[in-house]
């Protein structure tokens, strides 16, 4: 089994194409959508992670290559930074995924970057800079 | 009267002084109820660390050997001007100035505000050189015109933080009804009721542990981000007049404070510029709050909790702003509130603080050390706060 996080764009042309429908129902992954930006006629972009076995994959990955698809992994990461945080809590109702939660008895903020998906809300949310967005 | 001001101080010098803190008093009194621990316990340590816009500085700048004089002219440190309508060598530096090219809400962007005066504060006390910029008119006196060169803290005779307000006793938690999201300096808040932001310590907030004033006024001696600071005044807004609980407790915003401290001694990690998105710069500062415990009434004050302290839910989208729409959604404890969840209008919204209680407790905490081994007198003030029917009208 593998995941990967990767970056999907794709041409006006094939926008209204099903793709993750394929990726389910041709290539058995899992897909989950990150974030995605696609309106009819205009180049669209999605941000997915996938998970299944590694050939299945090879395969979709060619399947999206012959669509015009462009790939690349996902090079965003957000980056928390402990001593810049003082645990305000700010944070925490903005994200979408409870990456950045609170210990409601220490009252200290956690980071959690397996729940991220970098859709960067917290970043106009943190007022002391304790998040920042890396480009690995 | 259980004890005096003085009594305390005589303990706190022999070692013998019992303290604890505004959220420990709290089981205390629970258990042993208010009389004894009354008789018990001396002082109960109040903290806060949250981001107050009406702070700032006072800078003496040492003059260069051909003298210049400030008033009347005017100053940037690091590009943020600073009000120089003072005396020849005397600035103050408000928080939330920003730089003539900062990009502001420009277009209607929210703008990112990422440096301004509380930032210059903060670089000051944290041992930095910041980029003086000066120009005025010449007298027989003061000849100089022109000044540039970078200064840090050894090169003013004086620094002294001096906040018109702070510590206001409670506060709104902040909703958006509309249909966009909005950015207030109470943060970003989401379209539909997406989220509820507050902004208080709750049961370890200074005033909120002292109702009436009793024991805090003018020149009381407080922790002040790492160094002995004071009540300088009431704050600007003071306004005690509000609507209260059976507790005391203000059920708004109502009583505030001014402070003042010698930035010099102040710690960097307890001097935060932060940066509202959309809003502006502001400053967040540690204040811990000594209450003596002179008799039984103020145990009960001090022995509050999240679950008897009541704040209004406003929308900032409409009657903040313009006055206009429904004044108040709703009431709700700090406890619904730390719970990380609230009812508004039927619907469950997330609640976010920018109060930091781990800190408050740590700044109560630091507090309460340094009256037990000696470090901190308790002062008594030369002048109460106003009170009811004394305040702002």
């Amino acid at each position: 089994m593998k995941k990967t996080r990767i970056v999907l764009s794709f041409p006006p042309s094939n926008v209204e194409e099903p793709i993750t429908y394929h990726l389910i129902k041709d290539y058995d992954l899992v897909v989950n959508i990150l974030r995605a930006s696609i309106d009819p006629g205009k180049q669209g972009r999605m941000v997915v992670e996938l998970r299944g076995e590694e050939s299945q994959m090879a395969l979709a990955f060619n399947y999206l290559e012959k669509l015009g698809v462009t790939m690349e992994p996902l090079s965003q990461e957000i980056q928390h930074l402990e001593q810049r945080c003082t645990g305000c809590t700010a944070c925490v109702p903005v994200c979408p995924t409870g990456a950045l939660d609170v210990d409601r008895k220490s009252w200290k903020v956690s980071y959690d970057p397996e729940k991220c998906v970098v859709c960067l809300s917290c970043l106009d949310v943190c007022i002391y800079k304790a998040v920042e967005v890396n480009v690995a | 009267m259980l004890r005096t001001i003085a009594e305390i101080n005589d303990k706190i010098r022999s070692g013998s002084v019992v303290v604890v803190t505004a959220e420990e008093i709290i089981d205390i009194v629970r258990e042993k109820g208010i009389q004894k621990a009354a008789r018990e316990v001396d002082v109960v340590t109040t903290g806060t660390f949250s981001p107050m816009c009406s702070s700032g500085a006072f800078f003496n700048i040492k003059q260069p050997k051909e003298k210049m004089k400030l008033g009347g002219g005017w100053i940037t440190l690091n590009g943020v001007p600073a009000y120089a309508g003072l005396a020849a060598a005397d600035i103050y530096i408000g928080a939330t100035a920003i730089p003539d090219m900062d990009p502001r809400n420009h277009n209607g962007r929210p703008g990112k505000f990422r440096y301004g005066g509380a930032h210059v504060i903060e670089d000051l006390v944290s041992g930095k050189k910041v980029v003086l910029s000066a120009g005025a008119y010449g007298t027989d006196c003061y000849p100089r015109k022109s000044r540039e060169q970078k200064v840090g803290l050894e090169d003013m005779n004086e620094a002294v933080l001096f906040n018109p307000r702070n510590c206001y006793q409670n506060y709104n938690v902040a909703v958006n009804l509309s249909e966009k999201p909005i950015y207030t300096y109470m943060g970003l808040l989401k379209p539909r009721l997406g989220n509820a932001n507050y902004c208080s310590a709750g049961q370890l907030s200074p005033l909120l542990n002292d109702p009436f004033y009793r024991t805090i006024g003018v020149g009381t001696r407080i922790f002040l981000s790492g160094a002995l600071g004071y009540v300088a005044w009431n704050g600007t807004q003071h306004n005690p007049d509000v609507p209260r609980s059976e507790n005391g407790t203000p059920r708004k915003g109502a009583g505030t404070l001014s402070l003042i401290g010698n930035l010099r001694e102040m710690d960097p990690r307890w001097i935060k510029a932060v940066s509202f998105t959309g809003y502006g710069v502001s400053l967040s500062l540690a204040v811990g709050v000594p209450i003596p415990i002179i008799d039984e009434e103020m145990m009960a004050f001090v022995s509050v909790s999240d679950d008897q302290l009541f704040a209004p839910i406003v929308d900032y989208s409409r009657f903040y702003p313009t006055g206009e729409g429904e004044a108040l959604l709703g009431e709700v404890t700090y406890a619904q509130l730390k719970s990380g969840c609230i009812e508004v209008k039927g619907k469950q919204v997330p609640t976010g603080c920018f109060s930091s209680y781990s800190k408050a407790r740590e700044v109560a905490g630091q507090l309460k050390s340094l009256i037990q081994s000696g470090d901190f007198l308790l002062s008594q003030p030369v002048a109460p706060l106003p009170g009811t029917r004394e305040g702002l009208q």
